[in-house]
């Protein structure tokens, strides 16, 4: 396992701290006074999800973290754990439901995602921003009124529920943006 | 990357300005512009300051100097009379939002001076260039009392820690009582510093931290030492400049024992400095200011780079 100094941190690297992986969201440095000089930094501690923030003394090593992002293809999920292949290896890794943990609503069958891998194990699944969902559920449409003032909750064959226009039906496909949960458009 | 400046030309002509302004200032007052090299034999022996080396120039190796400080002194004692000199710096491993690796500072020195009566000429250079300014002073002790409601002599380290650990997160454990005064400081109380159009100074640091301050003769904790903060920003630091040759040699080999001790390259003392004081440096008083920082406050500017034609992480 590599090192690295505080003097190299920038935003995006991946430390190892408590035995747990960690990106680095901030990092300042300063020396107060006249006296030694810090790094001030913000973690993200990546399988809890909790910030830090953490002071290293300048030119301190810590222990880097084998982080790698890589984008892999969604293959299907046995309700335990989803799958997902390299594309160009065609080698395959298995996702628990902490590492997917929300996204599960999103995944796509042959939807390219981005996968970050700690010690080649998945940790965290990203979907793609935009996916194709189809509505499975909702109230009936109001015919005529396409105002889009109003909308309405509907649940999509993958589970997730969103907001949507009043004129959408049961069966329709629709572009929901990931990140935020929201409707995009018809597909 | 690109090959092109990373300040706007108009930045550049700003700082020729400042220039300019600083020395018309210093002319009218009749202190004289000087120039010593930025490369020497020696370098400092500060435990939390690292210069950079440089091979092949001289017998055993030489530094890129970290403020022009030493050799300014050798000219004061040659009497030289007030002087001062808008020069690089160079410091090793420093590099952020606010700190290049190598900087602009302007450094001067007042024969006759005391740190109070540099103060006020420090407002009114700055009052010159940044315009209307009200002026606010804190001794070091104050600051915290207001700020933090602490009283930084008498705190023990134990509520110094638990108080630093909440307002800052996860330390290093083996911090000192300086290091976290420091980071609070930093952290809590120098943001606030110097807002409001005003030009906030700090002085009576305590004894611990004084450089190369004398120390109060009648309240022995502090030294006679202060720092000039605008818009939350660490300016100018600024001290009654020791004269005692003995006290500073003492200074000095402390920290190579400190040196030796922590696995850091022990300095070689420069004696050249050591012989000036032991001639007799008058008696005086000093101040080096971050120019760039000027210069970002100036413009209103939040990093560095922004007022650097090519700053190190894109050079």
């Amino acid at each position: 396992m590599g090192t690295i100094s505080t003097n190299e941190l920038r935003n995006g690297i991946k430390i190892m701290l408590d035995g747990e992986p960690c990106s680095v969201v901030d990092n300042q440095f300063v020396r107060p006074g006249k006296g030694q000089a810090f790094s001030k930094t913000k973690v993200l501690y990546l399988l809890t999800g909790r910030t830090v923030e953490k002071t290293f003394k300048s030119g301190e090593s810590i222990e880097t973290a084998d982080i790698m992002d890589t984008s892999m293809e969604y293959l299907y999920t046995d309700g335990e754990f989803w799958y997902f292949m390299d594309s160009d290896t065609f080698e395959q890794v298995s996702a628990d439901s902490k590492a997917v943990g929300d996204n599960a609503k999103y995944l796509i069958e042959q939807d390219k995602c981005h996968v970050m891998l700690w010690n080649e194990n998945p940790i965290q699944i990203t979907p793609p921003n935009f996916v194709v969902l189809e509505v499975t559920d909702t109230d009936p449409g109001l015919k005529g009124d396409t105002s889009g003032g109003g909308s309405k909750a509907a649940t999509m064959h993958t589970g997730a529920v969103v907001r949507v226009p009043l004129f959408v039906n049961i069966g329709d496909k629709l572009k929901i943006d990931t990140r935020t949960n929201e409707y995009v458009s018809r597909a | 990357m690109s090959w092109k400046p990373s300040s706007l030309i108009a930045t550049l002509k700003a700082r020729a300005d400042l220039n300019a302004q600083v020395r018309e200032f210093f002319s009218e007052k009749k202190v004289l512009e000087v120039e010593t090299p930025l490369l020497m034999e020696h370098g400092v022996t500060d435990r939390y300051m690292k210069s950079m080396r440089v091979d092949g120039v001289f017998k055993v190796k030489g530094f890129l100097q970290t403020s022009p400080e030493f050799a300014m002194k050798r000219l004061l004692a040659a009497g030289s009379g007030s002087i001062y000199q808008i020069c690089k710096a160079f410091r090793l491993d420093e590099s952020g939002t606010r700190h290049n690796p190598e900087f602009s500072m302007l450094e001067w020195y007042r024969v006759g001076f005391s740190h109070w009566k540099l103060m006020d000429e420090t407002f009114e250079l700055l009052a010159g260039i940044l315009g209307k300014r009200t002026r606010v002073n804190y001794s070091y002790q104050d600051a915290f009392e207001y700020y933090l409601h602490i009283n930084p002599y008498q705190i023990t380290l134990e509520e110094l820690k638990s108080k630093s650990e909440r307002l800052l997160g996860e330390l290093p454990d083996d911090l000192e009582r300086d290091d976290y005064l420091s980071l609070l400081f930093e952290d809590q109380i120098e943001p606030n510093l110097g807002l409001e159009n005003t030009i906030t100074y700090i002085t009576d640091f305590p004894a611990s931290q004084s450089a190369l301050a004398t120390i109060d003769p009648d309240n022995p904790k502090v030294a006679q030492r202060f720092e000039v903060y605008i818009e939350g920003f660490e300016l100018a630091n600024g001290f009654n400049e020791l004269q005692d040759a003995e006290e500073q040699l003492a200074r000095f080999e402390a920290d190579n024992i400190w040196r030796k001790e922590n696995n850091l390259e022990e300095i070689v003392i420069d004696q050249h400095f050591i012989g000036a004081l032991k001639s007799g440096l008058p008696n005086c008083a000093g101040i080096a200011l971050g120019m760039d920082r000027l210069l970002m406050i100036k413009l209103g500017l939040e990093d560095i780079s922004q007022v650097l034609a090519f700053p190190i992480n894109t050079n």
